[in-house]
């Protein structure tokens, strides 16, 4: 064994792992998005790029997009609410832990429960509605208000992750900071202006793009409640639709390919308007 | 064409064998000649199945029995919980079990690529139902488990209070029923399931209702099946009335169906379209609520054709016997035995598979009451067109996505109206239509 090899060996789990259950099924992904295939046949027929050009041209495919708009709008106040409270439960709050606790909670459960969940608090005469009491509209069966009803349980169900995020940054942040800042006559105001948002500010923008990409992927919470019906069906649930209800295995794996493009390009217009640099906080 | 199995270019050396193992499942070499179950009844097979309600009760008992009379074999039963999509995936990896029920995406021609030939439709025919289902090319490579009538489960009790007592013979008398049962009753006259999607494709399986034996071979060659008078037309139009009119649950997006039997079972809802299958499930709910389970009873579809009610029976999931099965011989004798001998159908309330066993009572009592049961076969010449033209014009037939979107637009929660989507309907399916056709 020399002293070159012996790095690769290490890496060799990893590697495999990653090729196989990563790049290889990418590789098949794209190789079959410039087919039709209906996914049993031993035989595919090459189609150019026929499946990309009806993604974008046929208004069924490019039209889901917009659902995704919802589920964006939805992450701002996501990460609003979780940096509001990421700030709150960095000082010395009553409780805090406990506080946290019940902020991270959702994220731990199952994302078919919280679906199932939903849907009994949606329901007519359900919880949402005898809390509110009066004329409520059909949550779900509404078509104008069931996208906000499923971004909203979104919002419930991942506001713990940015949370943590948010939190973990903060408490990175060195406490002399803050009594400089104290001593010169901060008030806590001050302090998150100037030191805790420059402080996270990668943080922010890592979650910015899993809000991207989280929108336009957004799959279960729809899928379980409502299964796409009602003007409620996401890009994802599209080519679910499209590969195993119709079993277009090329043109779904197109959608998907266009999937992966959006979200690399929104990462990179994204990382160069708010390039990576160091912060420094001295 | 290409061969997907071509595709080995990209990747490492190291990972070329895991392409090829996860890929080139599908069709490879057949093991032995098709049609052979010489050899011995013994050693194990594992059959797979849909039922997991079952799997540990019922099927056991039959694995039991099985093994009692042919002392040497076990057999091993297998629940598959999402069985159409589990097993597809399990079907182009090349391990599925030794008998297992055909899952509803293998196209007819594709069969023979995945089961053995069971003997010719002209033979078994004589002895058993619903042979042709699962046919290509005059060969059966599966026989059903038992079959189903098609037609509506209605609370009897919940009609008679609205003073109705005999089956609605048009669609506009069903509507008018429906009507009193909304005045005269507290209940829900008609219940979608919606939300749960599957119960809504029951319209398409009501084309028994017009009394023509080739209707599956001539529908491909119909441009719009959406215009008054065609089998659509009647069927999706019912659904469009029913909801159009305020005959069915107010949220149609949070229904759910182990809810909906303890509904139908106690009058809070009074009519669903399913099929005889689902008398058994709505009597059980009835005795778990304490009320009489014979108020449940099987209705025909409102329509009547020459004076008299129709309603196709199908087979239900057909079992077969797996290409790549080691052990053929025992494999062929199970289902053999299972469809003849294990008495499974009867347990099920089922159509018996064997023509030679008696109905089950709620089927007896369907024919009493003048229904005429209609077995519809398969399309011939046209065979496989209808699939195509689904895919092509992406309006699942046999599925829920455009009849909810029929509900919505019925109820006033999205654009358009009867006329203007079953005319886009007829243009979607035409179009698709002429480039399957040629």
């Amino acid at each position: 064994m020399t002293r070159r090899r012996s790095p690769w060996l290490y890496l060799a789990p990893a590697l495999i792992l990653l090729i196989t259950f990563t790049y290889v099924p990418v590789g098949n992904m794209i190789w079959y998005s410039f087919h039709s295939w209906d996914g049993l046949k031993p035989a595919m027929e090459p189609v150019g790029l026929g499946n990309y050009v009806r993604v974008f041209t046929d208004e069924q495919y490019w039209r889901v997009f917009l659902i995704s708009l919802y589920y964006f709008a939805a992450s701002f106040a996501q990460i609003a609410i979780a940096l509001y409270f990421a700030v709150i439960l960095s000082f010395s709050t009553r409780f805090r832990n406990l506080f946290k606790g019940i902020l991270f909670f959702p994220y731990l459960l199952n994302g078919v429960a919280v679906g199932f969940v939903f849907l009994y608090f949606f329901q007519p005469g359900g919880t949402l509605d005898t809390l509110l009491g009066g004329h409520t509209p059909l949550w779900l069966g509404d078509p104008d208000v069931a996208n906000f009803s499923l971004a909203g349980t979104s919002v419930w169900r991942f506001t713990g992750l940015t949370f943590v995020l948010f939190l973990g940054a903060i408490q990175s942040i060195p406490g002399e900071i803050y009594e400089a800042a104290e001593i010169d006559g901060a008030n806590r105001w001050h302090q998150v202006r100037h030191i805790i948002v420059p402080g996270i500010k990668r943080i922010i923008s890592l979650s910015f793009i899993l809000a991207i990409s989280g929108s336009l992927s957004a799959f279960e919470i729809p899928f379980i409640m409502t299964g796409g019906a009602n003007g409620t069906t996401t890009f994802v649930i599209q080519a679910y639709q499209t590969a195993f209800g119709f079993r277009k295995i090329g043109l779904a794996s197109a959608m998907a390919v266009v999937l992966l493009l959006i979200v690399l390009l929104v990462t990179w217009i994204q990382r160069r308007l708010v390039p990576d640099e160091e912060v420094t906080l001295s | 064409m290409i061969d997907r199995r071509h595709f080995l270019g990209i990747g490492a050396a190291a990972t070329l064998a895991l392409v090829a193992g996860c890929t080139g499942g599908a069709g490879d070499d057949d093991t032995g000649a098709a049609g052979d179950f010489s050899g011995d009844v013994k050693g194990s097979i594992t059959v797979l199945t849909n039922r997991t309600d079952l799997v540990d009760t019922t099927l056991a008992e039959y694995a039991k029995k099985f093994s009692a009379e042919h002392p040497g074999t076990t057999v091993q039963f297998q629940a598959v919980t999402n069985y159409e999509g589990d097993v597809t995936t399990q079907l182009s990896g090349g391990d599925y079990g030794d008998v297992l029920l055909i899952p509803n995406s293998v196209a007819r021609p594709e069969l023979g690529q995945f089961f053995e030939p069971l003997g010719t439709v002209d033979e078994l025919a004589k002895k058993y139902r619903f042979t042709d289902e699962k046919a290509y090319e005059g060969q059966v490579y599966g026989l059903s488990l038992g079959g189903i009538a098609k037609g509506l489960v209605v609370n009897k009790k919940v009609w008679a209070d609205a003073g109705i007592t005999a089956p609605p013979k048009t669609p506009e008398e069903f509507l008018a029923g429906l009507q009193a049962i909304k005045q005269r009753t507290g209940a829900i006259p008609y219940y979608t399931n919606y939300k749960d999607g599957w119960p809504l494709s029951e319209f398409n399986n009501q084309r028994g209702i017009l009394n023509q034996p080739d209707i599956n071979d001539r529908f491909p060659e119909d441009a719009s099946p959406w215009q008054p008078g065609k089998i659509q037309y009647l069927t999706d139009g019912l659904l469009y009335d029913i909801v159009h009119n305020g005959l069915s649950e107010k949220d149609p997006l949070t229904t759910n169906w182990e809810s909906s039997k303890p509904m139908l079972a106690t009058g809070k809802t009074a009519a669903m379209l399913l099929g005889s299958w689902a008398v058994p499930q709505m009597q059980a709910a009835a005795k778990t609520a304490n009320v009489s389970p014979d108020d449940i009873a099987l209705w025909p579809f409102p329509y009547q054709k020459d004076g008299k009610f129709h309603a196709q029976i199908t087979g239900d999931y057909s079992a077969a016997v797996s290409k790549s099965s080691g052990n053929k011989a025992t494999a062929k004798a199970f289902l053999d035995w299972f469809v003849n001998e294990s008495g499974f159908a009867a347990g099920q309330q089922a159509i018996p598979t064997a023509l030679s066993q008696p109905m089950p009572k709620v089927i007896q009592d369907f024919e009493n009451a003048g229904v005429e049961l209609l077995s519809l076969p398969a399309a011939t010449t046209n065979s496989g067109k209808e699939d195509e033209i689904i895919k092509e014009s992406e309006i699942d037939l046999a599925g829920n996505i455009y009849r909810q979107k029929l509900v919505d637009i019925a109820r006033g929660a999205a654009k358009g109206d009867k006329d203007s989507y079953f005319a886009d309907l007829n243009k979607r399916w035409g179009a698709a239509r002429s480039k399957v056709m040629k």
